[in-house]
């Protein structure tokens, strides 16, 4: 009977829409508040409506979510390195970037000018940068991360985009809590919760790392837990950028290069004018 | 033909063998190293193509495109990989040419498929194809300086040729693109042409082939209506195009008489970027293309170039739980896409959003398994090569963070079990039970859009659209992959060639997907513990050769022609960098099929006809 069809489609129709209503009342009062209706809602079983009412409730992402990457610095509270890189500037991540968006200037000691295994600056182009994670995949040491910090959107891009190492910088103990089966995982993979450096030098000491097990994972989340999980590294404010992209506002200034504060640049290491003038007369010969 | 060919096989080899007989002289086999198939004297090209096609078999035209090898061999080819629709390997045939005025006859009278595809090639090679009926540039605006995709052009933001590049690391100071590239110099035109007058020409040259020019004074008074002809143009902006993609139509009344597709606004020469790129580099780039399949954009690439790896040494192949995982995430992306191409095609037909949402909403519990697998829901970055990234989690669990304080967390082997065996299923019923006998749906689908099954070989169309005009083509079966060939399912078809046919052999398609995917999870239990992924290589040096790597996407033959070679020394160490990296678009060349289907119908058919070929923008204009 002509008809039916149209019929059997709104009983379904008209069942999403009961439903939507019924779910909500199963859940009055406690929508988000216990952790069983909350699975339930978000899970297999779901029914109704199941909107997350973004940005006034969160999803919790998974561990292996990759949002921007940043860099995994040793604890405030470290006995015998605080702060210090776990980047060894090897450059690696820099190579496997697809689009190319971290740039490295590999340490230098100041007396002997020999390479030291760790970075002088790090920036990365949040504006460039795919959220691929080759960078954290492929790290030999464990030393950049992909962080789970979604919101990052300002009001100007050419202040705060570019992300030098201050920005990047976050202790070890934060990856420890946003990704603690994957920390595992790599700590197994290395020996001990310490740097590879670090674990090498024991080894050769005749000293025995500590084991990663799940045990000591377990206890370290809980010590971490009752108060909010550790910030990251403070923010430092815009200004800290500024020797970077300081008087780089393009649109407005399209040739700002003579004026750009060239006693900026570390002397003696790099000039970035000599190389943005060598990479013009290079776009101007291949034409 | 003065005597047929004849064959003793259905090899390859005795294909190639009976041509070299025929044609002495103009067939030479590529005897480069890495390099199969033939290399046909392009004088002789349209005779041995309608050979290969007729008397062969190859009547499906899979893939034509470019190559320049400038600094290598100075010459450019076109490479075209023809199949059989009953299934077997490529035929691989190449035409050469000089770089300087390149030209080579086309091959559209043989394969109409090839139309865009030539275009295509003549936009970003400038090889010129006599015989073309249409060739104007496709994806590039007309009066673009240059062809793009030869080697010695370079983009404004031009750093290097090839990446990694030597400004990151050990002195990296940033540098932002539009610092070397100043806004106002990064587009460089042809000396001659005026600035003003840009859209005026482009614009001119398309609206003169749609038939318009009726003078309606000296119509017949007695029988003609005196109307014109009326050219509309529907998109690029308008939600019924998926996106920025325009059609040019000729109207006469309401009803279609001409209709032009119009693409590349989202054009951003993906395949230069894969050309700087390293292999590795690619990968998270082919998500891009048809961003609600990303998973099986990855595996077609990984296929390519293990296909090129595995002529090396030190050759891995990938692990069987690694390949179950890839059948696994392949075939959830085909549910996932269907879903979306279902909910989408209802949205074009009018039914704004209820059986969209209800789809996206189901899509979404696939997405958080992808998410807690691979990192990101669409973007999923997750196949390398000689494996997938890492192993599927033990739990699929949010982690408390400052933003987030809910978290949720399931068994991944339940949470799959659950979704496939009971979710799934569930809600492709319910799709089912919403739409298929709606009067409405059956009134406007049946018997619009008519594809016939002949037509749709000879215009290249791949997936649904090709097997819901009867022709049960499926990369899977004919050319298997990966553990296909163990797994038991078969491949839909449906004979109408119609809308109705289309939406309903896509059903078909999710509920072979489930039965495949019912397989794979013991499969999943068993191998579980194998490792996933070699030894990490991160820029693997690949051996020189071509080879062409297709999937089964849901939307179509998904191929990846990629070429590894080099200049001199680079060459002999295996390069980096692929030299060539095509892709055979799905969405780009079922498209070719769109002004004939959509001739004689109304307006608002066409919008559901384009959604029932079910186009993605990143794709179509790379």
């Amino acid at each position: 009977m002509s008809g039916m069809g149209i019929l059997k489609g709104l009983s379904v129709t008209f069942k999403h829409f009961i439903n939507s209503y019924v779910a909500d009342l199963r859940f009055a009062g406690k929508k988000y508040l216990g952790q069983q209706q909350f699975e339930k809602r978000q899970g297999l079983q779901a029914e109704g409506i199941f909107t997350v009412e973004y940005p006034d409730e969160k999803l919790a992402v998974p561990e292996r979510f990759r949002f921007v990457p940043f860099l995994v610095v040793e604890d405030a509270d470290h006995p015998e390195r605080p702060n210090h890189d776990w980047c060894t500037s090897c450059g690696i991540c820099a190579k496997v970037c697809p689009p190319q968006c971290i740039w490295i200037v590999r340490g230098q000691d100041p007396n002997t000018g020999r390479p030291v295994p760790e970075p002088e600056a790090f920036f990365i182009d949040i504006d460039i940068c795919m959220n691929c994670g080759f960078c954290a995949e492929f790290c030999p040491f464990d030393a950049i991360k992909m962080d789970h910090d979604y919101e990052m959107a300002s009001y100007d891009r050419t202040a705060v985009h570019i992300h030098d190492k201050a920005r990047l910088s976050k202790p070890l103990t934060y990856w420890r809590s946003i990704a603690p089966t994957t920390a595992l995982e790599e700590a197994t993979a290395r020996g001990g919760w310490e740097h590879p450096d670090i674990i090498k030098a024991m080894k050769k000491a005749g000293q025995t790392p500590a084991a990663p097990t799940v045990e000591n994972a377990r206890a370290f989340m809980e010590k971490t837990k009752p108060a909010a999980p550790p910030p990251p590294a403070p923010k430092p404010a815009p200004a800290a950028n500024a020797p970077v992209v300081q008087g780089e506002a393009p649109a407005a200034k399209p040739a700002p290069k003579a004026e750009a504060p060239a006693a900026e640049a570390p002397k003696g290491k790099f000039d970035k004018q000599a190389m943005l003038a060598k990479i013009r007369e290079r776009k101007a010969n291949k034409q | 033909m003065d005597k047929p060919l004849e064959l003793k096989t259905g090899t390859i080899a005795d294909a190639i063998a009976a041509l070299k007989e025929k044609y002495p002289g103009a067939v030479k086999d590529d005897s480069r190293q890495g390099y199969s198939g033939i290399v046909v004297d392009k004088s002789k090209l349209v005779e041995v193509a309608t050979a290969i096609r007729d008397e062969l078999g190859f009547d499906y035209l899979s893939s034509a495109t470019g190559v320049d090898y400038f600094g290598i061999s100075d010459h450019m080819e076109v490479v075209y990989h023809a199949y059989r629709t009953s299934g077997g390997a490529a035929l691989v045939f190449k035409a050469q040419t000089g770089r300087e005025n390149a030209e080579i006859p086309s091959l559209t009278p043989v394969w109409p498929g090839a139309d865009f595809q030539e275009r295509e090639i003549w936009d970003l090679y400038g090889i010129k194809f006599p015989g073309h009926p249409n060739l104007k540039r496709i994806l590039m605006w007309e009066g673009f300086a240059g062809h793009p995709m030869r080697k010695d052009w370079k983009e404004a933001y031009y750093e290097e040729e090839h990446k990694p590049f030597g400004s990151r690391w050990p002195g990296g100071w940033v540098h932002r693109a539009e610092e070397l590239n100043v806004y106002g110099h990064n587009v460089t035109y042809p000396a001659d042409l005026d600035l003003s007058k840009l859209n005026d020409a482009s614009e001119e040259a398309l609206y003169s082939g749609m038939g318009l020019g009726v003078n309606v004074t000296q119509l017949d008074d007695e029988t003609a209506l005196k109307v014109d002809r009326l050219v509309v143009n529907l998109g690029p902006h308008h939600p019924s195009t998926h996106g920025v993609f325009r059609m040019v139509v000729t109207l006469n009344g309401e009803t279609i008489e001409l209709l032009e597709p119009v693409m590349g606004y989202l054009h951003r020469n993906h395949e230069k970027i894969g050309e700087r790129n390293t292999f590795l580099h690619n990968m998270p780039f082919t998500d891009r293309l048809d961003y609600i399949a990303s998973m099986s954009n990855n595996l077609g690439y990984a296929l390519a170039v293990e296909q090129l790896l595995a002529r090396g040494a030190r050759w891995q192949p990938p692990s069987y739980r690694a390949e179950v995982i890839r059948v696994l995430m392949v075939e959830l992306t085909r549910i996932v896409n269907h879903y979306w191409a279902i909910g989408f095609f209802l949205n074009d037909l009018g039914a704004f959003f209820t059986p969209a949402l209800y789809a996206i909403a189901e899509r979404e519990k696939i997405l958080d398994f992808f998410e807690a697998t691979a990192g990101s829901r669409m973007m999923c970055n997750y196949m390398r090569f000689g494996g997938v990234f890492k192993d599927i989690p033990e739990r699929i669990r949010g982690v408390a963070n400052l933003l987030n304080d809910q978290v949720r967390d399931f068994n991944t082997m339940d949470y799959l079990t659950e979704l496939i065996n009971d979710r799934i299923p569930r809600s492709i019923d319910e799709l089912d039970r919403l739409l298929t006998d709606s009067e409405i749906i059956r009134s406007r689908c049946i018997g619009v859009g008519y594809l016939p099954p002949e037509m749709a070989v000879a215009y290249s169309c791949a997936g649904p659209l090709l097997r819901a005009s009867g022709v049960p083509y499926d990369v899977r079966r004919a050319e298997p992959y990966s553990i296909y060939p163990e797994l038991d399912f078969d491949v839909a078809v449906r004979y109408n060639g119609d809308l109705y046919d289309r939406y309903l052999l896509r059903l078909d398609e999710m509920r072979e997907s489930v039965r495949i995917l019912k397989q794979v999870l013991p499969r999943l239990e068993a191998t579980k513990g194998q490792n996933v992924f070699g030894p990490a290589q991160h820029t693997p040096r690949v051996p020189v050769g071509e080879s062409y790597g297709r999937v089964e996407n849901p939307k179509g033959e998904l191929g990846y022609y990629v070429v590894s070679n080099g200049i001199g020394e680079e060459a002999s160490k295996g390069p980096q960098n692929p030299w060539r990296y095509h892709v055979r678009a799905p969405s780009f060349i079922n498209l070719t099929a769109l002004g004939a289907m959509c001739k004689g119908h109304k307006v608002a058919d066409v919008v559901a006809i384009l959604g029932s070929i079910d186009i993605v923008l990143g794709e179509t204009d790379r």
